[in-house]
């Protein structure tokens, strides 16, 4: 490579480095704006902000709906595994929403830990397969759950 | 190699090598985009919780995984472009740019497309879908610099900056469902881990995405000889082929 060339490879890989700097600072400064939603435990630790439209996500938690007869109204559980919240929500849900069902919800807190959501989505996860084999995952977690319960241990 | 490297680097060379190239790659093409299209859309199986409403991901997996790769193609020849001063890593670079932008758009509006009944919405400001955005400007940007510049020499060299500038965008939008919660879900098939998907789905999805990556070549290799000609259009051998025509 000729000096030229050399310094000119140089000038590009400082321009990088420096556009690379600037872009990781300016999203660490971002971070909390960029987080689409919180979660459930974050919102009991307080750092979600109060009176303000924010979108919390979590899991639906099974057994947990309970819809009003004659009316869109909705209530639900919503969890992280460590902490849950109650969710009301007035409207039409998407086709995704079900029990153990990833959603995000947006709203705003109330009093008590429970939620007023104003639009609710589904979130789906990255995997992909066809029916028979998502009921024979099922009935093989259920055979462990059972195991488990029963002492015995599958092997 | 580096032999083979210098003569490509002859607009001539490159006119007549790549006129070779262009039939193999869009055949090729054609048979696997027809093989996936059907695996995808008739052979593969429902899924668990989508239904049939997941095949979309056979035209939008491929197209934004393209408009990554597009991208980080264009800076690698805004790189050499700027460093050995290669005219023809610009030709393949503004060459690129409006492929990598439609492939971009494709990604976006199927992605919507897809958003609507599974999340319940058409767009959503997450960290993914907003980054992808930028890239759609991005890639709008290097193609409005370039019309924009009367001297393709010079307008070469600004979109060569241009394109490395906008190339850390590139991972942020590879690890946005990583670094930050988004509604949109993580990587299912481009990962280091084992992918998330069955294979009777995954099969046509990676040829998709081969059908999709050759597709950018042909396509690009026929933009970048038109280019040539263009830029070359004042010397004896373009000449000579014009009259000879």
């Amino acid at each position: 490579m000729t000096p030229k060339r050399k310094k000119r490879l140089y000038l590009v890989l400082l321009l990088l480095m420096g556009i690379g700097t600037a872009a990781g600072l300016a999203l660490n400064a971002f971070e909390e704006n960029l987080l689409f939603f919180f979660s459930p435990a974050q919102v009991m630790a307080g750092e979600a902000p109060q009176d303000k439209t924010i979108r919390v996500g979590g899991l639906v938690v099974n057994g947990s709906v309970h819809r009003e007869e004659g009316s869109l109204a909705v209530q639900f559980d919503l969890t992280d595994q460590s902490d849950t919240m109650t969710v009301v929500y007035s409207g039409i849900l998407p086709d995704l929403f079900r029990e153990g069902q990833g959603i995000v919800a947006k709203g705003r807190l109330s009093g008590g830990g429970v939620f007023l959501a104003d639009e609710v989505l589904a979130k789906h996860d990255e995997n992909y397969m066809p029916p028979e084999v998502a009921d024979a995952l099922k009935t093989a977690h259920n055979k462990g759950v059972e195991g488990m319960k029963s002492g015995t241990v599958m092997q | 190699m580096w032999l083979w490297f210098h003569k490509l680097g002859s607009p001539r060379y490159f006119y007549d090598t790549a006129g070779k190239f262009i039939p193999w790659l869009g055949g090729l093409c054609a048979v696997l985009m027809v093989w996936g299209l059907y695996g995808g859309l008739v052979q593969a199986p429902a899924d668990y919780q989508q239904g049939d409403s997941y095949r979309i991901i056979f035209i939008h997996v491929p197209a934004a995984a393209l408009s990554l790769s597009v991208y980080t193609f264009m800076a690698v020849c805004g790189a050499i472009a700027l460093i050995w001063r290669m005219k023809l890593a610009e030709v393949m670079l503004i060459s690129a740019a409006p492929v990598g932008a439609s492939f971009t758009f494709i990604a976006l509006v199927t992605g919507s497309l897809w958003g609507k009944p599974m999340w319940g919405t058409w767009w959503v400001w997450d960290a993914r879908l907003t980054s992808e955005l930028i890239l759609l400007f991005l890639y709008l940007g290097v193609i409005a610099l370039y019309g924009a510049i009367e001297d393709k020499r010079n307008a070469g060299r600004a979109v060569s900056v241009l394109s490395i500038v906008g190339v850390v965008n590139i991972p942020i939008i590879k690890y946005s469902v990583e670094w930050w919660n988004t509604l949109h879900q993580g990587s299912t098939i481009l990962k280091f881990d084992t992918p998330s998907i069955d294979p009777a789905m995954r099969t046509p999805l990676i040829v998709m995405l081969l059908a999709f990556g050759l597709y950018f070549g042909a396509v690009v290799l026929m933009r970048a000889r038109a280019e040539v000609l263009e830029r070359e259009r004042n010397s004896k051998w373009v000449q000579e082929l014009v009259q000879s025509r």
